[in-house]
């Protein structure tokens, strides 16, 4: 497998939200808006990323059977680490974020990866993994995001281009149901290839 | 009054999965038939029960004092994960029957961010009852548990009902497998909703 398609795996073949179906929490619950989204994909990438880094490094020094502690140990770590810089530098996207921060340590993206890809293969073959999967999760949420916003609030990324309240739904519980949903369709129709 | 609101909103107005988002994967894994869908839910909940009196006391006790709240992320996962592996061991010798019964599920719960999440929130969030809001006490906290994983039940269970109906139903080619399912899902939130404002 050539570095190149190790990188652009994560965006069509193994996207992460659309073909995976993991880390279905963080997806529903942060896309109210697309900055929000992409706020959440971001911080999930740099998680994704340095554990990514650090499980291909000691995975041939870890004995078998307490890999999975041992890889807990490590994601949790980094998303401490994550927790300090968003309260510092972005305290409004910590803020909106929540309970999300911490809970990419159960995000089962990080852990698959670790699982699937970092501890079978090279650094830099890991660190180039991370990038793909995070950004394809990063676009995925960004366009839930983006379609939440226009039909909830008629906006993308706060510029407002329909006036009056639209669909409140949307930006409610059931609206990040609908639209995973059918896009999901749309997903399955035009972009799969069997 | 306040165990009465803290009940009827966990279950109800502010149902973990249908609003919170907590625990979608396994919601979603597990949910194909009602059996297995309350044998999760009888899982978790007696895990969300016991993991969050144990990170409770933990924060309350360990962390607070010694001024290490910066690392409830690592210790919740670690107590958990932990907590998980000892129910396991102590059912098996004390009560097979019920090992057998959940035993599949268990290993999953690790996983399912609604038990960090329950442990999380009642140590972090200030509830709101009428005009006062204040963080929960030992007592509250283990009522929020038990009606939170009662709310991820009654979701599970209507889910896993709904579902059992959906298969038996002609559906589009690309609504197939988990996009007809979130759809429904959607729906099921929608009704929901409807119990906004009771509290």
């Amino acid at each position: 497998m050539s570095k190149w398609s190790t990188f652009t795996d994560g965006f069509v073949k193994n996207n992460p939200t659309f073909v995976l179906v993991l880390g279905m929490c963080p997806t529903l619950a942060t896309t109210t808006s697309a900055i929000n989204g992409l706020e959440m994909g971001l911080a999930t990438l740099f998680v994704l990323v340095l554990s990514n880094i650090v499980i291909s490094l000691i995975a041939p020094m870890v004995p078998d059977k307490v890999h999975i502690p041992v890889y807990i140990v490590v994601i949790a770590t980094f998303v401490t680490v994550l927790q300090f810089i968003m309260q510092a530098y972005t305290p409004d996207a910590y803020k909106t974020l929540g309970l999300f921060i911490p809970l990419i340590v159960v995000n089962c993206i990080v852990l698959g990866r670790a699982e699937a890809f970092a501890n079978k293969h090279g650094v830099l073959d890991s660190l180039l993994d991370g990038i793909g999967v995070g950004l394809g999760f990063t676009v995925s949420l960004t366009v839930i995001g983006i379609v939440r916003e226009i039909l909830g609030s008629g906006s993308v990324f706060g510029w407002k281009f329909i006036p009056g309240d639209g669909i409140l739904a949307f930006v409610m519980a059931p609206g990040a149901f609908l639209v995973l949903g059918y896009l999901m369709v749309l997903f399955n129709k035009y972009l799969k290839r069997s | 009054m306040e165990y009465i609101i803290i009940i009827i909103s966990a279950i109800f107005v502010n149902n973990i999965v249908l609003s919170q988002f907590l625990g979608v994967c396994p919601f979603l894994g597990v949910s194909n038939k009602l059996s297995t869908a309350t044998g999760m839910s009888g899982a978790v909940c007696f895990v969300i029960t016991l993991a969050t009196l144990v990170t409770y006391l933990l924060n309350k006790y360990l962390l607070v004092p010694f001024g290490l709240e910066f690392l409830q992320t690592i210790a919740f996962i670690l107590v958990i994960a932990s907590l998980v592996q000892m129910v396991e061991i102590v059912l098996k010798k004390i009560s097979p029957s019920l090992y057998q019964a959940l035993g599949i599920f268990l290993p999953l719960i690790t996983t399912n961010c609604a038990v960090l999440g329950v442990a999380i929130t009642v140590v972090t969030k200030d509830f709101t009852f009428g005009a006062e809001s204040h963080m929960l006490n030992l007592g509250q906290a283990i009522v929020y548990a038990v009606a939170t994983s009662i709310g991820y039940g009654l979701a599970m269970v209507l889910f896993a009902g709904l579902r059992e109906h959906l298969a038996l139903n002609e559906v589009p080619k690309s609504f197939r497998g988990l996009p007809i399912a979130f759809i429904t899902v959607g729906i099921l939130a929608l009704a929901f909703l409807g119990f906004s404002g009771i509290v």
